[in-house]
Protein backbone atom coordinates (compact mmCIF):
# COMPACT_ATOMS: atom_id res chain seq x y z
CA UNK A 1 0.00 0.00 0.00
CA UNK A 2 0.87 3.56 -0.80
CA UNK A 3 0.91 5.60 2.38
CA UNK A 4 0.55 9.77 2.39
CA UNK A 5 1.44 11.50 5.47
CA UNK A 6 1.05 15.35 5.49
CA UNK A 7 3.39 17.50 7.01
CA UNK A 8 2.42 21.08 8.57
CA UNK A 9 4.93 23.40 9.96
CA UNK A 10 5.08 22.11 13.50
CA UNK A 11 3.76 18.12 13.45
CA UNK A 12 6.27 16.26 15.14
CA UNK A 13 5.72 12.33 14.76
CA UNK A 14 5.46 12.31 10.86
CA UNK A 15 8.95 10.19 10.83
CA UNK A 16 7.44 7.94 13.61
CA UNK A 17 4.39 6.68 11.37
CA UNK A 18 6.98 6.58 8.55
CA UNK A 19 8.72 4.36 10.43
CA UNK A 20 6.10 1.72 11.57
CA UNK A 21 4.79 1.93 8.32
CA UNK A 22 7.70 1.29 6.41
CA UNK A 23 10.36 -0.21 8.63
CA UNK A 24 7.98 -2.85 10.57
CA UNK A 25 5.19 -3.57 7.89
CA UNK A 26 6.96 -3.33 4.71
CA UNK A 27 4.31 -0.41 3.17
CA UNK A 28 5.18 2.73 1.07
CA UNK A 29 4.66 5.86 3.21
CA UNK A 30 5.41 9.38 1.92
CA UNK A 31 5.90 12.57 3.67
CA UNK A 32 3.49 15.26 1.91
CA UNK A 33 3.93 19.03 2.65
CA UNK A 34 1.30 20.82 3.37
CA UNK A 35 1.23 23.46 0.42
CA UNK A 36 0.92 20.16 -2.13
CA UNK A 37 -2.40 20.83 -4.00
CA UNK A 38 -2.59 17.59 -5.25
CA UNK A 39 -3.09 13.90 -3.74
CA UNK A 40 -2.54 11.07 -6.34
CA UNK A 41 -2.15 7.32 -5.59
CA UNK A 42 -2.56 7.04 -2.27
CA UNK A 43 -4.27 4.23 -0.47
CA UNK A 44 -4.36 6.22 2.95
CA UNK A 45 -3.85 9.50 3.71
CA UNK A 46 -2.30 10.06 7.55
CA UNK A 47 -2.37 13.15 10.06
CA UNK A 48 0.15 13.09 12.18
CA UNK A 49 0.67 14.18 15.79
CA UNK A 50 2.63 17.47 16.88
CA UNK A 51 2.04 21.25 16.92
CA UNK A 52 0.77 22.63 13.23
CA UNK A 53 1.23 26.16 12.91
CA UNK A 54 1.80 26.06 16.47
CA UNK A 55 -1.17 25.35 17.78
CA UNK A 56 -2.26 29.23 17.48
CA UNK A 57 -6.22 30.27 18.19
CA UNK A 58 -6.98 26.63 18.43
CA UNK A 59 -5.35 23.38 17.34
CA UNK A 60 -6.00 22.75 14.19
CA UNK A 61 -7.65 26.05 13.25
CA UNK A 62 -4.85 27.27 11.07
CA UNK A 63 -3.86 23.99 9.53
CA UNK A 64 -7.42 23.50 8.80
CA UNK A 65 -7.06 26.13 6.05
CA UNK A 66 -3.57 24.90 4.54
CA UNK A 67 -3.29 24.44 1.01
CA UNK A 68 -3.42 20.72 1.58
CA UNK A 69 -6.18 20.55 3.02
CA UNK A 70 -8.79 20.94 0.05
CA UNK A 71 -7.69 17.87 -1.88
CA UNK A 72 -8.07 16.26 1.81
CA UNK A 73 -11.77 16.91 1.94
CA UNK A 74 -11.97 15.61 -1.37
CA UNK A 75 -9.73 12.81 -0.45
CA UNK A 76 -12.54 12.12 2.11
CA UNK A 77 -15.81 13.09 -0.11
CA UNK A 78 -14.09 10.11 -2.99
CA UNK A 79 -14.18 7.54 0.23
CA UNK A 80 -10.44 7.43 0.46
CA UNK A 81 -8.98 6.36 4.23
CA UNK A 82 -7.88 9.50 6.44
CA UNK A 83 -6.47 8.65 10.00
CA UNK A 84 -5.32 11.33 12.39
CA UNK A 85 -3.61 10.98 15.07
CA UNK A 86 -3.73 13.42 18.07
CA UNK A 87 -3.03 16.35 16.27
CA UNK A 88 -3.83 15.05 13.42
CA UNK A 89 -7.68 14.38 14.90
CA UNK A 90 -7.73 17.98 16.22
CA UNK A 91 -7.34 19.08 12.36
CA UNK A 92 -9.81 16.92 11.24
CA UNK A 93 -12.33 18.18 13.74
CA UNK A 94 -11.41 21.58 12.72
CA UNK A 95 -11.91 20.64 9.14
CA UNK A 96 -15.09 19.53 9.66
CA UNK A 97 -14.60 16.06 7.99
CA UNK A 98 -15.42 14.97 12.05
CA UNK A 99 -17.93 15.81 14.25
CA UNK A 100 -17.19 17.64 17.32
CA UNK A 101 -13.69 19.29 18.81
CA UNK A 102 -11.03 18.65 21.95
CA UNK A 103 -10.54 21.17 24.50
CA UNK A 104 -7.89 21.49 26.99
CA UNK A 105 -7.58 18.63 29.55
CA UNK A 106 -9.98 19.00 32.69
CA UNK A 107 -6.80 18.82 34.72
CA UNK A 108 -5.45 21.99 32.50
CA UNK A 109 -2.07 19.54 32.89
CA UNK A 110 -0.55 18.13 29.55
CA UNK A 111 -0.27 14.31 29.83
CA UNK A 112 1.99 12.54 28.68
CA UNK A 113 1.30 8.68 29.66
CA UNK A 114 -0.03 5.27 28.62
CA UNK A 115 -3.69 4.48 28.78
CA UNK A 116 -5.88 1.66 28.11
CA UNK A 117 -8.54 2.67 25.46
CA UNK A 118 -10.93 -0.04 24.78
CA UNK A 119 -12.25 -0.94 20.98
CA UNK A 120 -15.61 -0.19 20.49
CA UNK A 121 -16.07 -0.80 16.70
CA UNK A 122 -14.31 -3.22 14.85
CA UNK A 123 -16.54 -2.85 11.57
CA UNK A 124 -13.88 -0.01 10.39
CA UNK A 125 -11.15 -0.19 8.01
CA UNK A 126 -9.35 1.14 10.84
CA UNK A 127 -10.01 -1.77 13.40
CA UNK A 128 -10.47 -5.46 11.84
CA UNK A 129 -7.40 -6.37 13.00
CA UNK A 130 -9.22 -6.22 16.68
CA UNK A 131 -11.52 -8.02 18.47
CA UNK A 132 -14.53 -6.46 19.32
CA UNK A 133 -13.72 -5.20 23.04
CA UNK A 134 -10.34 -5.67 23.01
CA UNK A 135 -8.34 -3.46 25.28
CA UNK A 136 -4.57 -1.45 23.70
CA UNK A 137 -2.35 -0.05 25.91
CA UNK A 138 -1.20 3.07 23.74
CA UNK A 139 0.30 6.23 24.98
CA UNK A 140 -1.62 9.98 25.15
CA UNK A 141 0.74 12.94 24.91
CA UNK A 142 -1.56 16.05 24.82
CA UNK A 143 -2.72 19.29 25.92
CA UNK A 144 -6.00 19.37 24.77
CA UNK A 145 -7.54 16.15 24.49
CA UNK A 146 -11.08 16.53 26.10
CA UNK A 147 -13.75 15.72 23.34
CA UNK A 148 -16.56 17.42 23.45
CA UNK A 149 -19.72 17.41 20.67
CA UNK A 150 -22.86 18.52 21.37
CA UNK A 151 -25.84 16.22 23.26
CA UNK A 152 -27.50 15.60 20.03
CA UNK A 153 -24.24 14.59 18.12
CA UNK A 154 -22.89 12.63 20.87
CA UNK A 155 -26.45 10.53 20.94
CA UNK A 156 -25.86 9.99 17.03
CA UNK A 157 -22.16 8.85 17.52
CA UNK A 158 -23.11 6.74 19.97
CA UNK A 159 -26.03 5.29 17.87
CA UNK A 160 -24.29 5.13 14.96
CA UNK A 161 -21.24 3.04 16.01
CA UNK A 162 -18.95 6.11 15.51
CA UNK A 163 -17.37 5.97 19.01
CA UNK A 164 -14.16 3.83 18.07
CA UNK A 165 -12.17 3.79 21.39
CA UNK A 166 -13.01 4.67 24.75
CA UNK A 167 -10.82 5.28 27.57
CA UNK A 168 -10.88 2.26 29.80
CA UNK A 169 -9.22 0.42 33.12
CA UNK A 170 -6.81 -2.54 32.12
CA UNK A 171 -9.75 -4.73 32.66
CA UNK A 172 -11.90 -3.05 29.98
CA UNK A 173 -14.11 -0.48 32.25
CA UNK A 174 -14.99 2.45 30.97
CA UNK A 175 -14.99 4.68 34.50
CA UNK A 176 -14.37 8.06 35.15
CA UNK A 177 -10.88 6.90 36.75
CA UNK A 178 -9.73 6.01 33.61
CA UNK A 179 -10.67 9.32 31.69
CA UNK A 180 -7.70 10.99 31.59
CA UNK A 181 -8.41 14.10 30.14
CA UNK A 182 -12.84 14.09 31.05
CA UNK A 183 -13.72 13.74 27.24
CA UNK A 184 -17.34 13.17 27.11
CA UNK A 185 -18.22 9.10 27.94
CA UNK A 186 -14.60 8.88 27.68
CA UNK A 187 -14.06 8.81 23.91
CA UNK A 188 -10.69 8.46 22.72
CA UNK A 189 -11.49 8.26 19.21
CA UNK A 190 -14.18 8.29 16.45
CA UNK A 191 -14.92 7.81 12.69
CA UNK A 192 -17.54 10.23 10.46
CA UNK A 193 -20.86 7.93 9.45
CA UNK A 194 -18.90 6.53 5.96
CA UNK A 195 -16.35 5.00 8.38
CA UNK A 196 -13.62 5.82 6.29
CA UNK A 197 -12.43 8.77 8.73
CA UNK A 198 -10.93 8.43 11.68
CA UNK A 199 -8.99 10.39 14.73
CA UNK A 200 -8.02 9.56 17.90
CA UNK A 201 -6.01 10.99 20.30
CA UNK A 202 -3.83 8.49 21.71
CA UNK A 203 -0.53 7.68 19.30
CA UNK A 204 -0.67 4.42 17.75
CA UNK A 205 2.74 4.61 16.34
CA UNK A 206 4.23 4.78 19.38
CA UNK A 207 2.87 1.53 20.34
CA UNK A 208 4.14 -0.36 17.39
CA UNK A 209 7.37 -2.07 18.34
CA UNK A 210 8.30 -4.30 21.23
CA UNK A 211 11.30 -2.28 22.47
CA UNK A 212 8.86 0.51 23.21
CA UNK A 213 6.86 -1.27 25.63
CA UNK A 214 3.36 -1.89 24.05
CA UNK A 215 2.36 -3.56 20.22
CA UNK A 216 -1.50 -2.91 20.40
CA UNK A 217 -1.02 0.01 18.43
CA UNK A 218 0.06 -1.66 15.10
CA UNK A 219 -3.20 -3.44 15.13
CA UNK A 220 -4.61 -0.21 13.82
CA UNK A 221 -1.93 -0.31 10.64
CA UNK A 222 -2.37 -4.02 9.90
CA UNK A 223 -6.03 -3.46 9.90
CA UNK A 224 -5.63 -0.44 6.77
CA UNK A 225 -3.47 -2.68 4.58
CA UNK A 226 -5.69 -5.40 5.96
CA UNK A 227 -8.42 -3.51 4.31
CA UNK A 228 -6.80 -1.88 1.80
CA UNK A 229 -5.78 -4.78 0.22
CA UNK A 230 -9.21 -6.00 -0.16
CA UNK A 231 -10.54 -2.87 -1.35
CA UNK A 232 -7.85 -1.10 -3.51
CA UNK A 233 -8.34 0.73 -6.75
CA UNK A 234 -12.00 1.98 -5.17
CA UNK A 235 -9.75 3.73 -2.39
CA UNK A 236 -7.41 5.96 -5.50
CA UNK B 1 -9.94 52.61 10.00
CA UNK B 2 -12.05 50.48 11.82
CA UNK B 3 -11.40 48.40 14.88
CA UNK B 4 -13.01 45.44 16.03
CA UNK B 5 -13.12 44.05 19.20
CA UNK B 6 -13.81 40.70 19.10
CA UNK B 7 -14.61 38.21 21.87
CA UNK B 8 -14.69 34.74 21.78
CA UNK B 9 -16.02 32.45 24.86
CA UNK B 10 -16.73 28.69 25.69
CA UNK B 11 -20.54 28.15 24.98
CA UNK B 12 -22.91 27.83 27.78
CA UNK B 13 -22.79 23.92 29.41
CA UNK B 14 -19.11 23.59 27.87
CA UNK B 15 -16.96 23.00 30.77
CA UNK B 16 -14.18 25.82 31.42
CA UNK B 17 -11.90 24.55 33.78
CA UNK B 18 -9.68 27.23 33.25
CA UNK B 19 -12.32 30.14 34.71
CA UNK B 20 -12.93 27.36 37.48
CA UNK B 21 -9.59 27.53 38.89
CA UNK B 22 -9.52 31.01 38.54
CA UNK B 23 -12.89 31.02 40.34
CA UNK B 24 -11.41 29.26 43.01
CA UNK B 25 -8.22 31.12 43.37
CA UNK B 26 -10.64 34.77 43.71
CA UNK B 27 -12.05 32.76 46.57
CA UNK B 28 -8.92 31.70 48.39
CA UNK B 29 -8.12 35.78 48.27
CA UNK B 30 -11.21 36.41 50.02
CA UNK B 31 -13.46 37.42 46.99
CA UNK B 32 -16.61 36.63 48.46
CA UNK B 33 -19.60 35.88 46.01
CA UNK B 34 -17.79 34.93 43.03
CA UNK B 35 -20.09 32.99 41.14
CA UNK B 36 -18.44 31.66 38.00
CA UNK B 37 -15.58 33.05 36.30
CA UNK B 38 -15.28 32.57 32.12
CA UNK B 39 -11.98 32.44 30.23
CA UNK B 40 -12.35 33.89 27.13
CA UNK B 41 -10.26 35.17 24.21
CA UNK B 42 -9.98 39.08 23.44
CA UNK B 43 -8.27 40.14 19.91
CA UNK B 44 -8.22 43.67 17.98
CA UNK B 45 -8.83 43.64 14.44
CA UNK B 46 -7.77 46.75 12.42
CA UNK B 47 -9.40 46.94 8.89
CA UNK B 48 -8.38 49.77 6.62
CA UNK B 49 -10.78 51.92 4.42
CA UNK B 50 -14.12 50.25 4.92
CA UNK B 51 -17.67 51.29 6.09
CA UNK B 52 -19.03 50.58 9.21
CA UNK B 53 -21.19 48.23 7.38
CA UNK B 54 -18.69 46.09 5.74
CA UNK B 55 -16.09 45.95 8.52
CA UNK B 56 -19.34 44.47 10.40
CA UNK B 57 -20.02 41.59 7.44
CA UNK B 58 -16.41 40.89 7.23
CA UNK B 59 -15.65 40.57 10.96
CA UNK B 60 -18.88 38.67 11.24
CA UNK B 61 -17.68 36.69 8.06
CA UNK B 62 -13.73 36.12 9.73
CA UNK B 63 -15.97 35.05 12.94
CA UNK B 64 -17.45 32.21 11.47
CA UNK B 65 -14.94 30.71 9.37
CA UNK B 66 -11.78 30.79 11.88
CA UNK B 67 -12.01 33.26 14.86
CA UNK B 68 -14.42 30.99 16.66
CA UNK B 69 -15.33 27.37 16.62
CA UNK B 70 -18.76 27.64 16.60
CA UNK B 71 -18.91 23.68 17.90
CA UNK B 72 -17.65 24.99 21.36
CA UNK B 73 -16.89 28.79 21.19
CA UNK B 74 -19.94 32.01 20.84
CA UNK B 75 -18.34 35.03 19.60
CA UNK B 76 -19.65 39.03 19.20
CA UNK B 77 -18.08 42.33 18.34
CA UNK B 78 -17.60 46.00 18.64
CA UNK B 79 -16.65 48.03 16.06
CA UNK B 80 -14.49 51.20 16.54
CA UNK B 81 -13.57 54.10 14.09
CA UNK B 82 -10.77 56.39 14.20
Amino acid sequence: MRFGIIVFPGSNCELDCQWVLEKVLGQQADLIWHTEKELKDYDCLILPGGFAHGDYLRTGAIARFSPVMKAVERYAEDGGLILGICNGFQVLCEAGLLPGALLRNTSLAFICRHVHVRVENTATPFTTACRPGQVLRVPINHNEGRYYADPETLRQLNEKGQVIFRYATAGGETTDGANPNGSLDNIAGICNERRNVLGLMPHPERAAESLLGSTSGLLLFESIVRSGRAASPMFR
Amino acid sequence: MIRAKVYVTLKKGVLDPQGETVRGALETLGFAGVKDVRVGKFMVVTLNEVSREEASRRVDQMCKKLLANPVIEDYRFELEEG
